[in-house]
């Protein structure tokens, strides 16, 4: 591995997050907070290691798989610790590994949280903990390759450590332009968000960290009761922008595009929004009898379906207290994630609907021996490769998941559906999960083994695995 | 500039990285899944898998808004096929290699027909380029800026040359014509020379100068002009076939070994003045009965690399004063090869790729850049572009020694009004004025690139 390329990365990262460690100390400036002052603090100390990172340049550029892999879960890792460290500073979160757990989940998009009451926190930490969630959702390297000039034309490499989805293509020729088309969109969406919001009547400053939250479908909220006190109108926003969120981008950039049909045409989005529609209306079958009209319980439904689906993990009513079967539901939903290409965690769309096809296309192999047949997907035939990369990545997945969860259960004081769905809810980036960790409680009260765990599964999920997992080999970290 | 490129073979492949680097927008289009993840990890370029003559596949690459697409996949049809349709979807310029000897006997008509901006026959170009190098010898490859007026050659300085522990600037007191050293490889280093750098013998050096003075100037440092009497080929491909019809054009007498006996009856039936050998080259006996100790030229067009290199290597044993040209496909290693002396290195994917990117070049002129014509010199370290310079340009009327230029650029030639003027310190650029400009720097693409930011 080539160490120098490396470090000069995680200096770069480290530049990006100290520039943006500054609006959480204007919105404390704003609120006239003495926890604000904890935020410059941080951005100066992090300018400080950004500058000592990048103070060698790199004598060459070279960059391959390898590095590329390894400076995303570094930079991912980096920019949790020091994104933690105003937290710890101004008391809002005293222990390090709570305000760690807290940006972790934060970055990751995952809006498991820690705290029983968020609304005891400054207005500065509130801030940051949603932006948070802003930055992760479309990816920080993403960020860092749309706006730092990178000599070395190998920011593929990086774009696609980060991008979520079992392939990664590019809307433009050049990576650069590409990660500016995104974020334009994310930002042009977001901004809209907002201003439905507003228009909606919902406070200035909840509009800023909900609108953060959607648009990474992070899920933090600002209330202890997360979205349980909006109102029905402000609610409903929230629900189709969570579902907007959960699109796979180029779907927005062929709608910007010459050829809209296109978009429609995306064989993934449309099974994301047909699993949406089945799961709601089954759902307010289900739960009908337990609200005062059929549009309440459609209401809910649709809320609670597209919070789970796009791992977002907002809450307005507490669902551990549903039927089973819409808790069934929507514990499938968890694993099934949102669209590739979106902000979205979980094992994503157009995954499932791959493997979906490859068990049709093994079941029918079984029927004709001799027949030879290949997976289509938007009417291209997907190559071995991708087949096979897609089957292991569920294997992994099983396999990191079934380890998780032994690990969790070597603390004996949770039962065996809390630690189960604390994982299912932190390695798909969702937030809550069912039992001890359910929407109403939180994760203050593992232990700290459990708390690193589920980090490492936040972590993971968001880096589509291989990322973190690399980290544990030793071949990787050998100098060449 | 947005170009599309459908096959990404040999030469598409080293198309890609010269446009990248000079900071194109890139598709490639190929229908081998591989090629395209290969492409694209190591590029920034965006791929496309499909079949280049699709026409969905083609808009999928963005052909609606390319301003060039390049055909170089290996069928001819397809190439010729994917730049109709590209021209009628898009309205782009297009680029087809079409290197079938049917097709290009009517090139003509096929261009303007179909609406081709340029074809090209890797075959014929580098034919061209071997010939060129058999005419004059002494140099291992030549370039031509102005059309035609101006040279850019390169040569080994040899044992015992007058150049050998001269100062460049003592120069003009030693062999007294205009000429300008604009670059110096040694030891796989490559400089741009100032006045005081003093060349040795075994240095590659690039001279700039018009045709006459350049003949001059190689008789007074004592290296041979003269272009040679004959030439012995081994293979009897394409390129052997077009570079025995150049040669024999010129006078030179032209021998073929071959080892395909059919092969040779066609060449025998096509060249009626060569001098067809049926045989195997590698064959020690023959190459000696056929007189490869008295041959003034060797060229090695075998379809196989090792084979190419290893008869040059004999060649060079045997008749040291020959002059060698070695073909190569895959190997393109020359920092290694030259250590062997084997002469002049000919790789026909790379003159492919830089007849396409003049091409490109020249039309980015119309479109911002105003680079006339880009020349990679000394194995591709340096670059030698010819700008024309408009009214607006920061180095109008500026005395050359008072110009901040960047280090190792180096302004080697200003063409006025025909003229070639060899700059001195007190000389100033004119608008209108064709400027050669050498530089080991990448991607200049106007002429106040060369100034200091």
């Amino acid at each position: 591995m080539h160490y120098s390329i490396v470090i000069y990365i995680l200096g770069m990262v480290l530049r990006v997050e100290a520039a943006l460690l500054l609006l959480p100390f204007v919105t404390g400036l704003i609120y006239r907070e003495p926890q604000a002052w904890a935020f410059l603090l941080v951005a100066i100390i992090t300018t400080a290691v950004s500058l000592l990172l990048t103070a060698k340049k790199p004598a060459k550029y070279v960059f391959y798989a390898r590095e590329a892999i390894v400076s995303t879960s570094l930079a991912w890792i980096i920019i949790s610790v020091f994104g933690a460290l105003p937290f710890v500073i101004n008391g809002d979160i005293p222990s390090f590994t709570d305000a760690l757990f807290e940006t972790i989940s934060g970055f990751t998009t995952t809006g498991s949280s820690i705290l029983y009451n968020v609304e005891a926190l400054s207005h500065a930490s509130l801030f940051w903990r949603s932006f948070t969630h802003w930055v992760g959702g479309m990816g920080v390297i993403v960020f860092m390759i749309a706006i730092i000039p990178m000599t070395g034309g190998y920011n593929a490499q990086l774009m696609r450590a980060e991008s979520p989805g079992p392939t990664f293509g590019k809307l433009v020729p050049k990576v650069k332009e590409s990660a500016k088309i995104l974020y334009l969109i994310y930002f042009g969406m977001t901004l809209l968000q907002i201003v439905l919001l507003l228009v909606c009547r919902m406070p200035v400053f909840d509009t800023l960290c909900m609108a953060f939250g959607t648009a990474g479908t992070g899920g933090f909220g600002i209330r202890n009761d997360s979205t349980a006190s909006y109102t029905i109108a402000q609610q409903a926003v929230l629900t189709v922008f969570m579902i907007l969120f959960g699109i796979n981008f180029n779907a927005y950039y062929y709608l910007l595009g010459r050829d809209k049909r296109q978009a429609f045409r995306m064989e993934e989005v449309r099974a994301y929004l047909g699993i949406i529609l089945v799961s709601i209306l089954m759902i307010t079958v289900d739960i009908r009898g337990a609200f005062d009209s059929l549009f309440l319980a459609f209401h809910h439904a649709a809320f609670q379906v597209s919070t789970i689906i796009t791992t977002t993990g907002f809450s307005t009513v507490d669902f551990d207290q549903w039927p089973s079967l819409s808790k069934g539901i929507l514990l499938l939903l968890m694993f099934i994630g949102a669209c590739a290409g979106s902000t979205g965690g979980g094992i994503k769309v157009s995954r499932v609907v791959l493997m979906a096809r490859m068990v049709k296309q093994q079941i029918k192999q079984y029927i004709h021996p001799k027949s030879v047949s290949v997976v289509k997907m938007d009417g291209k035939t997907v190559d071995h490769e991708t087949v096979r990369s897609v089957s292991i990545y569920l294997v992994l997945y099983v396999f990191l998941f079934i380890l998780s969860m032994f690990l969790l259960t070597l603390d004996p004081s949770k039962d065996l559906l809390t630690d189960f769905t604390a994982v299912a809810a932190t390695f798909n980036n969702i937030g809550p999960g069912l039992a001890l960790v359910g929407p109403t409680r939180n994760f203050a009260e593992l232990t700290a083994l459990s708390k690193y765990v589920l980090m490492f599964d936040m972590l993971a999920g968001r880096l589509e695995l291989y990322p973190m997992v690399m980290l544990f080999v030793p071949v990787v970290w050998k100098k060449n | 500039m947005r170009v599309i490129i459908a096959g990404c073979g040999k030469v598409g492949i080293t198309i890609v990285e010269r446009l990248v680097r000079e900071g194109h927008d890139v598709a490639v289009i190929d229908t081998d899944s591989k090629v395209i993840s290969d492409v694209t990890d190591n590029f920034d370029v965006m791929g496309v898998v499909g079949n280049g003559a699709s026409y969905s596949t083609l808009k999928e690459a963005g052909i609606e808004d390319a301003n060039l697409l390049i055909a170089v996949t290996d069928s001819d049809e397809q190439n010729l096929l994917c730049c109709l349709f590209a021209k009628k979807a898009g309205g782009c310029n297009t680029i087809a290699r079409v290197r079938n000897p049917v097709y290009s006997g009517e090139i003509g008509y096929i261009k303007e027909e179909l609406g081709l901006s340029m074809t090209i026959n890797p075959e014929y170009a580098a034919a061209t380029e071997i010939s060129r190098l058999l005419r004059f010898p002494s140099a291992i490859k030549i370039d031509t800026f102005a059309r035609g007026r101006v040279e850019l050659l390169q040569f080994v300085i040899p044992e015992g040359s007058v150049l050998s522990d001269t100062a460049i600037e003592n120069l003009p007191q030693t062999v007294r014509v205009g000429v300008l050293i604009c670059a110096v490889e040694r030891e796989g280093e490559v400089v741009i020379p100032n006045g005081q750098y003093i060349l040795r013998a075994g240095d590659t050096i690039s001279i700039v100068a018009s045709p006459n003075h350049a003949r001059n100037f190689f008789s007074r440092i004592g290296i041979d002009i003269h272009r040679v009497r004959n030439a012995m080929l081994v293979g009897g491909g394409t390129i052997a076939y077009y570079l025995s019809r150049q040669l024999l054009s010129y006078g030179i007498e032209v021998k073929i070994i071959e080892k395909d006996r059919d092969r040779c009856e066609q060449l025998a039936d096509l060249l009626p003045q060569a001098v067809i050998i049926n045989g195997d080259a590698t064959d020690h006996d023959l190459l000696m009965e056929e007189g490869i100790e008295k041959a003034d030229s060797f060229v090695t067009l075998t379809g196989i690399d090792e084979e190419n290199i290893f008869l040059s290597m004999f060649a060079q044993q045997h008749n040291a004063g020959a002059k060698l040209i070695t073909k190569t496909n895959r190997i393109a290693i020359d920092d290694i090869v030259s250590k062997f002396h084997l002469g002049s290195m000919i790789h026909p994917k790379n003159i492919t790729a830089e007849y396409i990117l003049r091409f490109v070049r020249a039309m980015q002129n119309t479109i911002g850049s105003n680079v006339e014509t880009l020349y990679n010199i000394v194995e591709n370290k340096a670059e030698a572009l010819e700008f024309t310079i408009h009214a607006d340009a920061p180095v109008v009327g500026i005395p050359l020694a008072e110009l901040a230029t960047k280090d190792n650029v180096l302004i080697a030639c200003i063409i006025r009004k025909g003229k070639i003027i060899l700059p001195n310190g007190q000389t100033s650029i004119e608008v209108g004025d064709s400027v050669i400009i050498v530089t080991t720097h990448r991607g200049f693409g106007d002429i106040k690139d060369i100034l200091k930011a």
